[in-house]
């Protein structure tokens, strides 16, 4: 390995990449299409709107935050006022009858959220890094409670309403359904997604990249680091009022949480959660925490802390994020060696989960003697009911909990000598780690 | 007019010296750590909900004591097992731990005490008027807590100025690595200074916790105005820290005891608008808008002054 150029795979033909490339796209279209059909349920239906939307504002964001390096507090501001005008504008449509179908509101949206970022985002970008992350904190800060206090365009506490159904028609949809809905979100969701990875590809997204990692590099070359930020800044501003105007549209109602401090933190978990290295990570990112907000609130009371630890876990421990892990087996899966891992694996994650299991017990015994402490001791987990008033399952917890830490740090220790071995065969097939 | 000026003016220096007390252990944390603590506030909560259930088994004395060491000592175990580990990732990262975190401390604090406001008293032995001036009785643990401040704003001063302590700290601010060489370990003052910073939090905690709410939403509404001081006084000047938190503190005061609108300032000479946002802005009133006023200092900072008021570096 004396040469950098003998390490790297052999090319593949450029008929395949391009057929590789456009598949994705296609079949990424045709789920989008086909999954209505698969799980027709209004639940699921309604699950899937709510993830079209996050995933879209997740990928906004990551313009800022995985593309261009700029950790922003206050994004959720982009998405309300998208949300505010699309309402807005949604009333003054249908009130004058102007000729404007449903589809073109979130255009409007996000219009809104451009001219924004467009006024706030030349002193916003100044300054990368934890500057940029407290003046997003702040604007955000100011925004959401200027929303309280200026009440004929933000509605106050309960917010502006509108009617979906009032528009103008559009070939005969009426959009109350929300099967209608979940379309209009789907095709908004591929042509923003289409655009935003569009966007990585240019000369501009190569330079977002480059004023993230060396921004006096860039001045070197010719480039004003401020100006670049500032223009990631506008079209993350613009892709962020498209999602908030859609999530009016899904709920026909804007109010002041969607401008908050917890919608931008939301959205951050989001990205980071899924891994801001790679376009695909918020997407899976956007999926696992809207998934997670739906499901794991009915199965806990206090799922916000599991949440919270799993964003600290994913901090510490895989700051790649889901992606991330995901693309680190790419080479070993390439060299042929993904297979030498796989019971070192399956062996770590035994006592691994075991841990899990006893943490989460430990957390329901605490909880179910403070917060709940007078309804019934019986937590159910994972469909085993556990006696949280007998010290039995004390123990229980006590041992998963120590004997799975214990345990689990032995196989990773071995499931480490794996990977290295596996990686390093990888990487004399020529294919990078 | 002239009671209103004295009265806030007291309240103002109370509560910039609050501020302060939280805002030095940030600043300090965030000039040798590089990383700005967004979990700070969420110290300055456990110091509140800590010195409030030891008030109840035990008292309010040994709250004082023993509240901000048990704060001090789990921002010592997070500085040791947490961010220390998360460094290598980069300033992002640890940024994003913090910001982590809070979150969590804010559920934890919520399952243990529950959403509702504590019932944490003055203790009995500070419950009276200290003094009357123009028929207002000032309460004595208000100036308790102006004293307790003073106390600590002096003592850190002086240790970090005239102490030997201090002269390390300030070493390894600048020059970790020569510190290190010098036979220190850097480790170890980082997460002393830690502990200490989070301590602070933690008294401001103890000592506000019965004059103002002791709710599990008090980081959370703390937190930002935390970060507005920081950054308006210049990333990490303590002195500029001094500054920006009495700015603050007697802004937001005497903000919340106006009653002036613009429409009250110009009366029937103002044009005379339909419902619309420009009806908002004219009729709002000063104490509506207190809530925003260190947000409003702090993009106006950002535009004008963006190294802060006693900031050096532009950073």
């Amino acid at each position: 390995m004396s040469n950098a150029t003998t390490t790297i795979a052999p090319p593949r033909s450029i008929g395949a990449d391009r057929l590789r490339f456009y598949g994705m796209w296609a079949v990424a279209a045709l789920i989008l299409l086909l999954l209505p059909r698969l799980f027709s349920s209004s639940g699921s239906l309604t699950a899937f709107s709510l993830v079209g939307i996050s995933i879209i504002f997740a990928l906004s964001y990551n313009i800022l935050f995985g593309q261009t390096g700029l950790l922003s507090f206050g994004h959720a501001v982009y998405y309300g006022m998208g949300a505010f005008l699309a309402v807005h504008s949604m009333n003054v449509i249908a009130g004058s009858k102007l000729p404007i179908p449903l589809p073109v509101v979130p255009l409007i949206g996000g219009f809104a959220g451009l001219m924004l970022a467009i006024v706030l985002g030349w002193v916003s970008t100044r300054r990368a890094g934890t500057v940029f992350a407290m003046i997003s904190l702040g604007v955000g800060e100011l925004i959401a409670s200027s929303a309280l206090i200026l009440r004929s365009f933000f509605g106050g506490e309960a917010g502006v309403d509108a009617n979906r159904t009032k528009l103008f028609k559009f070939f005969d949809l009426s959009f109350g359904p929300q099967i209608q809905i979940y379309y209009l979100i789907a095709a908004w969701l591929f042509i923003a997604a289409a655009l935003m990875y569009g966007l990585t590809r240019t000369p501009f997204g190569r330079m977002c990249n480059a004023v993230r990692d060396n921004p006096e590099r860039v001045q070197f070359v010719g480039y004003d680091p401020h100006v670049i930020r500032y223009l990631a800044f506008c079209f993350s501003g613009f892709f962020a009022g498209i999602a908030g105007a859609l999530a009016a549209i899904n709920f026909e109602i804007a109010n002041s949480a969607y401008l908050g401090a917890a919608q931008s933190g939301v959205v951050l978990f989001a990205t980071f959660i899924g891994g801001a290295g790679f376009f695909i990570g918020p997407i899976l990112g956007a999926i696992v925490v809207t998934y997670l907000q739906l499901e794991l609130s009915d199965l806990t009371s206090v799922w916000q802390l599991y949440f919270g630890l799993i964003f600290i876990g994913m901090v510490m421990f895989a700051p790649g994020g889901i992606a991330g892990l995901l693309m680190k087996h790419r080479p070993l899966l390439r060299a042929g060696t993904l297979g030498s891992v796989i019971p070192s694996y399956l062996v770590a994650l035994i006592p691994t989960l075991a841990m899990v299991a006893g943490f989460v017990l430990a957390i329901e015994i605490i909880v179910r003697h403070t917060v709940m402490a007078n309804e019934s001791p019986i937590v159910n987990l994972f469909r085993v009911p556990f006696d949280t008033s007998k010290a039995l399952t004390w123990i229980i917890a006590a041992v998963l909990l120590f004997g799975g830490y214990l345990v689990s740090r032995w196989t990773w220790m071995r499931m480490a000598h794996a990977w290295d071995r596996a990686a390093s065969i990888a990487r004399d097939k020529g294919y990078m780690a | 007019m002239l009671e209103l000026i004295v009265i806030s003016t007291l309240n103002g220096v109370l509560y910039g010296m609050l501020l302060f007390l939280m805002a030095s252990g940030l600043t300090v944390i965030f000039s040798m750590l590089g990383v700005l603590n967004f979990a700070h506030a969420s110290f300055y909560m456990l110091g509140a909900f800590f010195g409030y259930q030891i008030t109840r088994w035990v008292g309010f004395w040994p709250a004082l004591v023993v509240a901000p060491l048990l704060a001090g000592a789990i921002g010592m175990a997070v500085e040791r097992y947490g961010l220390r580990q998360v460094h290598r990732h980069g300033h992002v990262a640890e940024l994003l731990f913090t910001f982590g975190l809070a979150f969590v401390i804010a559920e934890i604090v919520q399952i243990i005490w529950g959403k509702s406001p504590m019932d944490f008293r003055v203790p009995a032995a500070l419950d009276f008027p200290a003094f009357t001036i123009f028929s207002t009785n000032y309460p004595a643990y208000k100036m308790f807590m102006l004293l307790i401040s003073a106390v600590i704003f002096l003592a850190l001063l002086i240790v970090l100025k005239r102490s030997r302590v201090g002269l390390i700290v300030q070493a390894a601010l600048t020059h970790p690595h020569m510190v290190g060489h010098l036979g220190h370990n850097v480790g170890r003052i980082f997460m002393l200074v830690f502990g200490v910073g989070t301590a602070l939090a933690a008294v401001a905690g103890v000592i506000a916790g019965p004059a103002l709410v002791t709710q599990s939403d008090m980081a959370g509404l703390l937190g930002p105005i935390l970060f507005v001081v920081v950054v308006v006084g210049g990333l990490g000047s303590l002195p500029g820290a001094f500054v920006a938190s009495l700015l603050i503190g007697l802004v937001q005061t005497f903000a919340v005891s106006m009653n002036g609108s613009l429409a009250s300032i110009f009366g029937p000479l103002g044009p005379d608008h339909a419902q619309s946002l420009l009806t908002d802005v004219w009729n709002v009133t000063i104490a509506q808008i207190a809530p925003i006023m260190p947000y409003l200092l702090l993009v106006l900072i950002l535009i004008f002054r963006p190294m802060g008021l006693l900031g050096t570096r532009e950073s």
